[in-house]
């Protein structure tokens, strides 16, 4: 890769990204579709989301391709929203429940 | 890399790959991102900050959501479309989604046609992107048009939750915009490109570096899609 100028790949690579994208996005659109529901559907989105994440982010976006050391600063950082999440998930626990308990009527 | 000739402490070409190349590449007195243009560098740090807004903005939308006692308006439903006489859920955000796939597609091989110096077709499919751009920020005029009419707003709607109105503004709203800014940026890098201003310069950095943002605005709708219009 050192010889050639920036990131260069073969179309073909981008194509077949572009399709598995498309039939990705068409397995998203039928969990609804279909009408999954709970844990099956979750997950599913959950999962169908990650995959089309990471093959925009690693082919599109050449992350693959990258030096490891820019790799780790651009994607390791987002992680912490993690713990942003775990935090906020709890905090609203306690809302709903104190909702619950004082603002429902009936 | 003969392009990689910006001067510089550290400049020198990269060594080793993996853990051992890391270490090296992130020692004292070097250039940290060898091989990479500065401008595709400060391109990620600001997609990096994008990231923590956008994710601000989920995180806030799963708290008002977990933490509301009314239940949440069906997504499905409310952005279902009629279409030859049957109502289809969903129908006009799957067709976003393919169509901003699409444009992420033709600016990858923008890209590749640009590194290759193939002006004519780089300028091309930086402008074909562009379109499928502005067609999904006009589609998103018309589901917002759509609910409006049928009453959603930001403090309430006839569905359910009134957070639902003010998170689904917000979001997507941000992300419309990010859109509409990258179709302009789009259309200034295709006049660049057919301008020949990169062949001037001698590198096509500037094609890779839009591609980054526009790939990225693909990157978010992947999440909102996921998490806004699925859940």
């Amino acid at each position: 890769m050192a010889s050639v100028e920036g990131q260069q790949h073969p179309i073909g690579t981008y194509l077949i990204i572009w399709f598995l994208l498309f039939v990705l996005s068409a397995f998203s659109y039928m969990v609804d579709y279909a009408g999954f529901q709970g844990m099956l559907r979750w997950s599913l989105i959950l999962i169908f989301m990650m995959l089309k994440a990471g093959l925009i982010v690693a082919v599109f976006m050449h992350m693959r391709w990258e030096r490891l050391a820019i790799r780790c600063a651009i994607l390791v950082p987002p992680l912490v929203l993690l713990v942003l999440v775990a935090l906020m998930a709890i905090e609203s626990e306690y809302t709903f429940l104190t909702r619950g308990t004082f603002f429902t009527t009936g | 890399m003969a392009n990689d000739s910006a001067p510089g402490p550290g400049a020198a070409a990269a060594t080793a790959d993996g853990m051992t190349g890391m270490v090296s590449d992130w020692s004292s007195d070097q250039r940290a991102f060898k091989k990479v243009h500065w401008g595709k560098a400060f391109m990620w740090i600001f997609l990096l900050s994008d990231t923590f807004i956008f994710g601000s903005f989920l995180v806030s939308y799963m708290t008002v959501r977990m933490s509301t006692t009314v239940p949440w308006p069906n997504a499905s439903e409310v952005f279902a479309l009629t279409l030859f006489g049957q109502s289809i859920p969903l129908i006009l955000i799957a067709i976003m989604t393919f169509i901003l796939i699409s444009s992420s597609g033709t600016m990858a091989m923008a890209v590749n046609f640009g590194y290759a110096r193939n002006r004519k077709v780089c300028a091309t499919l930086i402008i074909l992107t562009a379109i499928l751009g502005a067609s999904f920020v006009g589609m998103q005029a018309f589901e917002w048009t759509k609910l409006i009419h049928e009453g959603v707003r930001p403090w309430g709607n006839p569905f359910g939750a009134a957070q639902f109105g003010s998170t689904f503004f917000m979001i997507t709203g941000f992300h419309g915009f990010h859109v509409s800014i990258g179709v302009i940026y789009l259309v200034i890098v295709a006049i660049k490109v057919l301008r020949g201003d990169f062949d001037r310069k001698g590198r096509y950095d500037g094609v890779e570096i839009a591609g980054l943002y526009w790939h990225f605005v693909d990157l978010v709708w992947v999440f909102i899609f996921a998490f806004f219009y699925l859940w």
